[in-house]
């Protein structure tokens, strides 16, 4: 027998691991980030098997859970196909005819994500105060998501080769034909993506659904919750909407995978040519891109002018105004500061220390991507009354709600930021002496820098906007524009409501206004927002 | 005292085997240029050097201790080993002097420090400038009085001079040459580049197939090397079938005086084409002229001459393309000077 050479040894045995493996300044604040990450979803099956699996079986099985269940995803799909048929027309008719204006029509059809639905909601209540639940969510929803179909498939539009087009039209195919084999083919992917993003937030959104008061699972949860002192049934209807909230996203998933092949080649070689339409086509086209606006838009923003001047200063309670703005401020940078705190250790052991271990815990500090705002506020208030008191019903626990909700946004900015300074120039540091610690604070965050702020402030004008988790956790005694916003529209005071609908409309334009400045870049990077 | 001594390094990275048992010794206070083509590992050599990757098996002496080897990996920040990355990646955020500053202590002496290195790099008053309003090759320059700054025991240079332009490389070169012969440093420059190499190293390392082929100063290299892989990649050569005897190597060059006078028997000769000389057509071996190179500063002629297995491609080089050489002319060729010989 050969006597062992240091060749023969395994890998592991010759040689440790250089500095691939991240430090524990790094590692330590990032298991605590995914634990925060991942304490809602724990809890929520803690909570929920409280009285053993019988009960719980027992609470599930039943009509009522069937029923509320298939209204949550009746109502998602209603919307979803509504914003589909919404988002690709106005998509083709800004990137591929000759539309009078296409390119402020196309400003203008991004918008709406600028109007929190609950905000939208309240618009219309206030107009129509009979308006039915089902059809009232679905056109309010409707109005407010189809953004997120629009902008991938607008951006699919403007980079696809033409040559594709031109050929079927060669071959002998009519234009309506092409569109359907063809264009429509092409965009698939970036509106399945879109659609799936829409569906997402339907089965998640609280604020108008609640508004309208049509009784889907986020609405049931709410009130029997409110309704009884054990929320076993509100946790167990919960644990009902994440498991659906996570079959959406893992469909998600599955269909971003498969948008990534079905790209080909690097791009359109060549700018599309707009086609240019007959005169009766595009009167029919500008019609139906001034009513969606009207709608989405002009409605919203025309009802809080209504009641803004309605009021008049008579309704404007100045002192209350001032005092949520200061609150809502306050609790939304703490949010985005604790969030930012928590995302970068992930953000940066993701983007620089690839290995599975830093790859599960990237994927657990995603888990605030699944989970509606109503579970995470639902489960930290129990979680909270048992465990946290000294700090349930206070700032710290809505905080913490926040970084659960938002910390995949931050931990993306943190990513992407950090993976664009080169490799080498921590090394070289290193190389002069620097500990991977010291390396951190001296290189790779101040040169990540802006663009973790960039995430940080997304985080906090998304917290000023947040309704649920606000609505269940918020300190006793603090409101927030957002919860104003609900008391007052609860009571019917429209005109009450006018001043904070018309300011979180005005922050919320904010990042709104950026996301359409970097559409061009094409890439979808939606704020997980949920209200 | 050899600063840097690596002894027997393997690495692979998915299956591929990019080094294999690779040895090398620089001696303090030299050059040394590890020259091989792209992609040959010339880069994971000086990045496991530098601690910035593990090899699987071997070892890294750094004056005189072991800083990696089995069970031992000293991580790149206790080394003392400078490095000057391709394009110099400087600090974008800082200034030159807080680029140069960065590996140094901060106490009184610092300013001082950088000043002297600034002086030494030829950028004396440049302390103040962001990085992006440098040149390529000045940005080049802090990066190496960067890297001198601490003092380190070895500086590496990635193919430093890759980036710039060919006018400014040479003057660079020359520029990076004197400061670190100034400071006293022991440096590894790994280059594709063999002018580079053979112009500025001590000692220059010809990295083939995962090892070093042949390690030794630039004029030794060219006259004598190792093998016939090295004397083909180090410069241009004339391959001719010989077989050497007591009286030297019979070729289609005619009789050749080897190096190795002891050498016998049918095998490979390497003529350099500045021993080829041109000769009157009368002389006892003739060659067509195929081409004729001009480059300025000297120029190639290349021809076919007669060999019993069929013409051979031999080159001269000329200081000046001679006057009245034509394609196609036939014209008497003489070697001088020793020759190399590889028995068969």
């Amino acid at each position: 027998m050969a006597a062992p050479t240091l060749d023969r040894l395994p890998a592991a045995a010759r040689w440790r691991r250089p500095g691939q493996r991240p430090p524990a300044v790094l590692v330590v604040p990032a298991l605590a980030a995914a634990g925060v990450a991942l304490l809602p979803l724990v809890y929520l099956c803690v909570r929920s098997l409280d009285r053993g699996v019988p009960e719980l079986i027992d609470l599930l099985w039943r009509e009522r859970t069937l029923r509320l269940a298939l209204r949550s995803l009746g109502l998602a799909a209603a919307v979803t196909l509504a914003s589909l048929v919404i988002g690709i027309s106005l998509g083709w008719l800004t990137i591929r005819t000759r539309l009078p204006g296409r390119r402020a029509w196309a400003v203008v059809a991004a918008l709406p994500l600028a109007v929190p639905s609950y905000v939208a909601a309240y618009a219309w209540v206030a107009a129509f105060p009979r308006i039915p639940p089902f059809v009232g969510s679905v056109f309010v929803l409707t109005l407010c998501c189809y953004p997120y179909v629009f902008l991938p498939v607008a951006a699919t539009l403007g980079r696809t080769d033409p040559a594709l087009e031109e050929v079927a039209r060669s071959l002998g195919k009519s234009r309506l034909a092409t569109f359907f084999a063809v264009t429509l083919r092409q965009v698939r992917p970036a509106a399945a993506v879109g659609g799936l993003l829409v569906a997402l937030y339907v089965l998640s959104d609280f604020g108008a659904v609640a508004i309208l008061r049509y009784d889907v699972l986020t609405r049931v949860i709410y009130t029997s919750y409110r309704s009884s002192f054990d929320g076993t049934a509100a946790a167990a209807l919960g644990l009902v909407l994440v498991a659906i909230t996570l079959a959406i996203v893992w469909a998600e998933g599955r269909s971003r995978g498969r948008a990534a092949q079905a790209r080909v080649g690097s791009g359109a070689a060549r700018q599309y040519r707009p086609l240019a339409m007959g005169r009766g086509a595009t009167a029919g086209a500008l019609v139906w891109a001034a009513t969606v606006a009207a709608f989405a838009l002009g409605f919203p923003i025309g009802s809080l002018t209504y009641w803004l001047v309605d009021g008049g200063t008579a309704a404007l309670d100045a002192g209350a105004l001032g005092q949520a703005a200061v609150s809502t401020v306050t609790v939304s940078a703490l949010g985005a500061l604790l969030t930012t705190a928590l995302a970068i250790p992930v953000g940066v052991m993701a983007a620089r220390f690839r290995s599975r271990g830093t790859r599960a815990l990237e994927q657990a500090s995603y888990a605030g991507h699944a989970l509606p705002g109503i579970v995470v506020g639902l489960s930290l208030v129990f979680f909270g009354v048992r465990y946290a008191y000294p700090i349930y019903q206070r700032t710290p626990l809505l905080v913490l709600a926040y970084a659960v909700l938002f910390l995949p946004a931050a931990v993306g900015a943190v990513r992407a930021s950090v993976a664009q300074s080169p490799r080498v120039l921590e090394e070289v540091a290193r190389s002069l002496g620097r500990s991977p610690a010291r390396v951190l604070r001296d290189i790779t965050l101040p040169l990540a820098g802006p663009g973790v702020a960039a995430g940080a402030a997304l985080v906090f004008l998304t917290c000023m906007k947040e309704l649920p988790a606000t609505l269940l956790l918020r300190p006793t005694g603090l409101e927030t524009l957002a919860t104003e916003l609900w008391a007052e529209t609860e009571v019917g005071a429209y005109a009450a409501a006018a001043p904070y609908a018309t300011l979180l409309v005005l922050l919320a334009a904010l990042p709104t206004f950026l996301l359409g400045h970097r559409r061009r870049s094409a890439t979808l990077d939606v704020p997980g927002g949920v209200s | 005292m050899s600063e840097l001594v690596v002894r027997g390094l393997n690495k692979s990275f998915g299956g591929v085997h990019v080094l294999r048992g690779l040895d090398l010794v620089v001696p303090a206070g030299s050059l040394a240029a590890v020259l091989g083509p792209s992609g040959c590992g010339k880069t994971t050599l000086l990045r496991i050097v530098a601690g910035f990757e593990a090899a699987d098996s071997g070892t890294v002496e750094l004056h005189g201790a072991v800083v990696a080897g089995p069970g031992v990996h000293v991580p790149p920040e206790r080394r003392r080993v400078g490095v000057v990355p391709q394009e110099g990646a400087l600090f974008p955020h800082l200034t030159v002097a807080g680029n140069v500053g960065f590996g140094l202590p901060r106490n009184g002496r610092r300013a001082t420090r950088v000043d002297e290195l600034l002086a030494l790099v030829g950028l004396a008053g440049y302390g103040d400038r962001m990085t992006y309003e440098l040149s390529g090759g000045q940005q080049q320059r802090v990066a190496l009085a960067r890297a001198l700054a601490p003092d380190p025991a070895l500086v590496l240079l990635d193919e430093p001079f890759n980036a710039l332009d060919t006018g400014l490389r040479s003057a660079v070169r020359e520029d990076v040459r004197t400061a670190l012969r100034r400071a006293g440093a022991t440096a590894v420059l790994v280059t594709h580049d063999q002018e580079e190499a053979l112009s500025m190293a001590d000692l220059v390392a010809v990295m083939a197939a995962g090892r070093i082929a042949q390690a030794a100063p630039p004029g030794d290299l060219y006259a004598t090397p190792s093998d016939l892989g090295v004397a083909t990649f180090v410069g241009d050569a004339v391959v001719l079938e010989a077989i050497a005897t007591a009286a030297g190597a019979q070729s289609p060059l005619g009789p050749l005086r080897l190096r190795d006078a002891a050498a016998r028997g049918p095998g490979r000769a390497v003529v350099r084409p500045e021993q080829v000389l041109l000769d009157d057509a009368d002389a006892g071996v003739v060659g067509t002229v195929t081409a004729t190179v001009f480059y300025g500063h000297d120029a190639l002629v290349r021809l076919s001459v007669p060999a019993p297995g069929g013409p051979v491609p031999v080159s001269a080089r000329c200081q000046g393309l001679p006057p009245g050489v034509r394609v196609g002319d036939t014209v008497g060729l003489r070697v001088v000077g020793p020759v190399t010989f590889f028995p068969a």
